[in-house]
């Protein structure tokens, strides 16, 4: 424990920081301070979700650029599917098996087939753009709605009760249990241990006795479903409609997000959490208008962040080490 | 199929039980030495041989079966048709020069390579090893080459992968940690279980490897080359690891080419070329000499036969030198050292101990903190790669794969890299390539780079004429100083012989040689004078003529 506190210092005063200056702001402005933060965790949701896609993806050794396209099949599923079927349920299921689907294919061009990781990740996003735009019809509308639920004893706590447990869809808390399973299990488990060991170095894994390219093809396949689930979560849940490319680079800034959070399950629903909120205060921004600052120039925030946050971040974090690369063995 | 030869089984029969050392007498004086070296050292050794199976003439089961193994590789025959047997208990040494099919022979036992034909039979089970999986269900352990160890790891969690504990769902990491602890003191190879491994030296990577192999239940034990990144010590080390292993009935087979290793150790030794058994011999019925002939073929000369040396004026002078490592933490220290043109300076020491950052500084590829080189008259103490080269230094470096070649590059490219904005490789900014391929032409035959042609990818050569590469690109533009770090290390004795006497002809054409070797055997044959050192600075120097095994063992290990 002690050794623990030591080795993560830094993370640890940055996070009391963090939540102190939360708790203040939260109580010092309490006319627009409630309503950012649910807006702000809104935003994450997805971002936590497909985050979650590309640190199992390259925990596991394959590079996930397609989650882009994972989240826009499903969300395009699951809209017309619960819309056509008149069961959200519907919806929401072939939203999830969509994004294995397409999970699945990533895992067998890449692993079984040794395709170029990016290619594939490229070929996905294309694929989803084309098919969700060709097929998609406008005035449907969704027979309902996602559950929302309130958490007993949770919700009752200040600030993150109000936000994370009370009134929220069943998807987002299915986001925080997400990635502390994720967490849990890459850390503690023997399907954790077997999956950093398959990212790092293969090789090892293989000679310990792991069929290497088994786990990387379930890994990828199941880490499909979640995409899947964000992509529900836009359609389904946040907007209750489906737009053409409505993922707007969500995809790609979760695999930012996952490089700023290490490559760790907890680290990246944080920096999630810290996107949303630029993204909260890009909006808040807009709507009060008390700068002089054009609406465009305010839109950037999140992105301008993630470039400041990824250079600070470069050099100082590293990849799973065989990221990228297909795993030969030394007969083929 | 002819009967197996009856050589394991009187080998067994006939050891002699009065042996004080596990071996009998009768090799030549190198490594009766050696054997004395390692007695002294380890106490593992001074185990009596009548606590091995063997000694007591118990002869065990045949626990390792292959008979008419062959694979290949395209139109490369790497194992054809090769028999071989392994008892309970023995050490059987596999010898044979690099591409002589010595891994892909072992990788076939471990499930990693699967044969063409033939059979290859555990404890009497003839079914084919699919995969690692099963060859670790057999009961085979292997201890491979470049080490099989996530580098982000724990001890403990290397040592668990594959056969994690768990309980209530979750890795029980205290009993794995609590398994590494009883292994490493029961076979005394003391590791950290909660040392990252990537802090962790080679040679302790190395126990991890061996500790990882013995979580599970091994019967076969395979080393291949475990010795290559070890230093004398840790070598003896293993050794007496691997004979008490095979005491207590596991049985070893062990890959290498160093023959003084396989006479220490082996009970057997097969020795194998071009794919093939070409001899299998009891290693009390033989000695390095005789092996040397069997592996490469022909008669090979084990001590380098040079005149004495006539040193001329200084070539290079290294004063208070002061170099920082990777780290930042001082590695060369004060050191000072002259080199003349004409003689064979050998740096020894333990690794570690800053050579290999004297060497980068040399060659300008490591920032000097404080201090002098001069060649001649040129200060190198700021000089890039790029000056050193055209001021006549000559770099074999330490790892070639990383500083010496460029893999994916030709051979007759790698033959220039340090040439090929010069004449005759290029003119007016325009590459000569009927010059490159006639360099390449000429220095594959000179330095006999074996290899389907001059554009072959250097990165697929064997590790022995990928050094002779370097080796010819650094020799031929006729260095002023030539720095060998490591030269013959992963490298078959063929090769070792041949760029032993190249360096001796760079000497005697008046090259001023520094060489940094981890093998002392390396620096006291080849060097005129010998430089200690420990702790990044000389501690003794002395003529080679003078030199004294042990005494310079006692100062590398900073007795001083």
């Amino acid at each position: 424990m002690q050794t623990w506190i030591a080795k993560n210092r830094t993370t640890l005063v940055i996070a009391a920081v963090v939540v102190v200056a939360a708790y203040v702001f939260y109580y010092a402005k309490n006319d627009i301070a409630p309503s950012m933060y649910v807006s702000a965790w809104g935003y994450a949701i997805p971002l936590v979700l497909a985050s979650l896609v590309g640190v199992i993806g390259e925990r596991s050794g394959v590079v996930n650029i397609g989650i882009e396209g994972q989240m826009l099949i499903a969300a395009f599923a699951g809209f017309f599917v619960a819309a056509y079927s008149g069961s959200m349920l519907a919806g929401v299921l072939a939203g999830v098996g969509s994004g294995l689907v397409a999970g699945a294919f990533l895992a067998w061009t890449t692993v079984r087939w040794r395709m170029d990781q990016i290619i594939a990740g490229v070929v996905l996003n294309i694929v989803a753009t084309g098919i969700t735009s060709f097929y998609y019809t406008p005035g449907q509308i969704l027979p309902g709605v996602i559950p929302n639920l309130t958490v007993p004893g949770l919700s009752s706590i200040p600030l993150i009760g109000d936000v994370f447990f009370t009134g929220e869809s069943a998807i987002a808390l299915f986001a925080i249990v997400a990635a502390l399973l994720v967490h849990v299990g890459l850390f503690r488990t023997r399907w954790g241990l077997r999956t950093r060991a398959v990212g790092e170095y293969p090789s090892a894994a293989d000679t310990a006795g792991i069929d290497v390219e088994r786990l990387r093809i379930i890994n990828v396949t199941l880490a499909g479903s979640l995409a899947g689930l964000a992509g529900v979560y836009l359609s389904m849940d946040a907007s209750s409609t489906f737009e053409r490319s409505m993922t707007a680079g969500r995809g790609f800034l979760a695999l930012a997000i996952m490089i700023m959070g290490m490559w760790r399950p907890l680290r990246a629903f944080s920096m999630a959490l810290f996107f949303g909120f630029i993204s909260a205060v890009a909006s808040q921004l807009q709507q009060t208008g008390g700068f002089a600052v054009p609406p465009q120039l305010t839109g950037t925030l999140p992105y301008v962040a993630t470039l400041v946050v990824l250079a600070v971040a470069a050099g100082r974090v590293r990849a799973p080490g065989a990221v990228g690369q297909p795993y030969v063995k030394k007969d083929q | 199929m002819s009967e197996p030869t009856s050589g394991p089984t009187s080998s067994g029969a006939e050891r002699p039980e009065t042996e004080g050392t596990p071996h009998p007498a009768g090799h030549d004086d190198t490594s009766r030495e050696h054997l004395e070296a390692i007695a002294t050292t380890d106490a593992a050794l001074e185990l009596p041989p009548e606590q091995s199976g063997f000694g007591e003439g118990v002869v065990g089961e045949v626990l390792l079966d292959i008979r008419g193994l062959t694979k290949s590789f395209g139109s490369v025959h790497a194992n054809r048709d090769i028999s071989l047997d392994v008892r309970r208990g023995e050490i059987v040494a596999l010898l044979g020069e690099n591409g002589a099919g010595k891994s892909t022979l072992v990788n076939q036992i471990f499930g990693l390579i699967t044969p063409d034909s033939g059979t290859v039979s555990i404890k009497g089970d003839e079914r084919r090893i699919k995969d690692p999986r099963d060859a670790i269900a057999r009961g085979v352990g292997m201890v491979h080459q470049h080490f099989q160890l996530v580098p982000v790891m724990t001890v403990a969690e290397n040592v668990m992968l594959g056969h994690e504990s768990v309980r209530g769902g979750l890795l029980d990491l205290d009993s794995a940690r609590r398994m590494v602890r009883e292994l490493s003191e029961k076979h005394r190879l003391a590791v950290d279980p909660d040392a990252e491994v990537e802090d962790l030296p080679v040679g302790t990577q190395q126990r991890v490897e061996i500790l990882k192999a013995l979580s599970r239940r091994v019967d076969l034990l395979i080393l291949d080359e475990p010795t290559a990144v070890l230093t004398p010590q840790e070598t003896d080390e293993l050794l007496g690891v691997m004979r008490e292993l095979a005491n207590s009935g596991t049985s070893i087979v062990f890959i290498t080419h160093k023959l003084r290793e396989v006479l220490a150790v082996s009970d057997r030794v097969y020795v194998l070329r071009q794919g093939e058994v070409v001899g299998e011999v009891a290693t009390k019925d033989t000695d390095a000499t005789r092996l040397a002939t069997m592996m490469v073929g022909r008669e090979v000369v084990l001590s380098i036969d040079k005149t004495a040396a006539t040193p001329g004026d200084t070539v290079l002078e290294i004063e208070d030198l002061h170099v920082s490592d990777d780290r930042g933490l001082a590695a060369v220290d004060g050191l000072s050292l002259t080199v003349r043109a004409g003689e064979i300076v050998g740096v020894a020491g333990v690794e570690g101990n800053g050579q290999r950052e004297l060497v980068e500084a040399l060659a300008g590829m490591r920032k000097v903190g404080s201090g002098r080189m001069r060649l001649k008259d040129l200060d190198l103490t700021t000089a890039d790669p790029y000056r050193t080269h055209h001021a006549g230094v000559g770099h074999i470096p330490e790892d070639r794969e990383k500083h010496g070649i460029v893999g994916t590059y030709s051979i007759a490219d790698n033959l220039v890299l340090n040439e090929f904005d010069q004449a005759p490789y290029s003119k007016s900014g325009v590459r000569q390539f009927d010059a490159i391929r006639a360099n390449a032409e000429r220095l594959r035959e000179e330095f006999d780079i074996r290899s389907s042609g001059v554009m072959q990818t250097a990165g697929s050569l064997s590790g022995g004429n990928k050094q002779k590469v370097v080796v010819a690109r650094e020799m031929s533009f006729e260095p002023t100083l030539l720095m060998a770090a490591q030269p013959t290390r992963g490298v078959d004795v063929g090769s070792i012989e041949f760029i032993h006497r190249r360096i001796v002809e760079a000497r005697d054409a008046g090259a001023a040689v520094l060489l940094v070797s981890a093998e002392l055997d390396e620096i006291l044959s080849l060097s005129d004078r010998i430089a200690v050192v420990h702790g990044g600075a000389v501690v003794a120097e002395m003529d080679a003529a003078d030199a004294d095994r042990t005494e310079i063992g006692r100062l590398m290990a900073g007795d001083h």
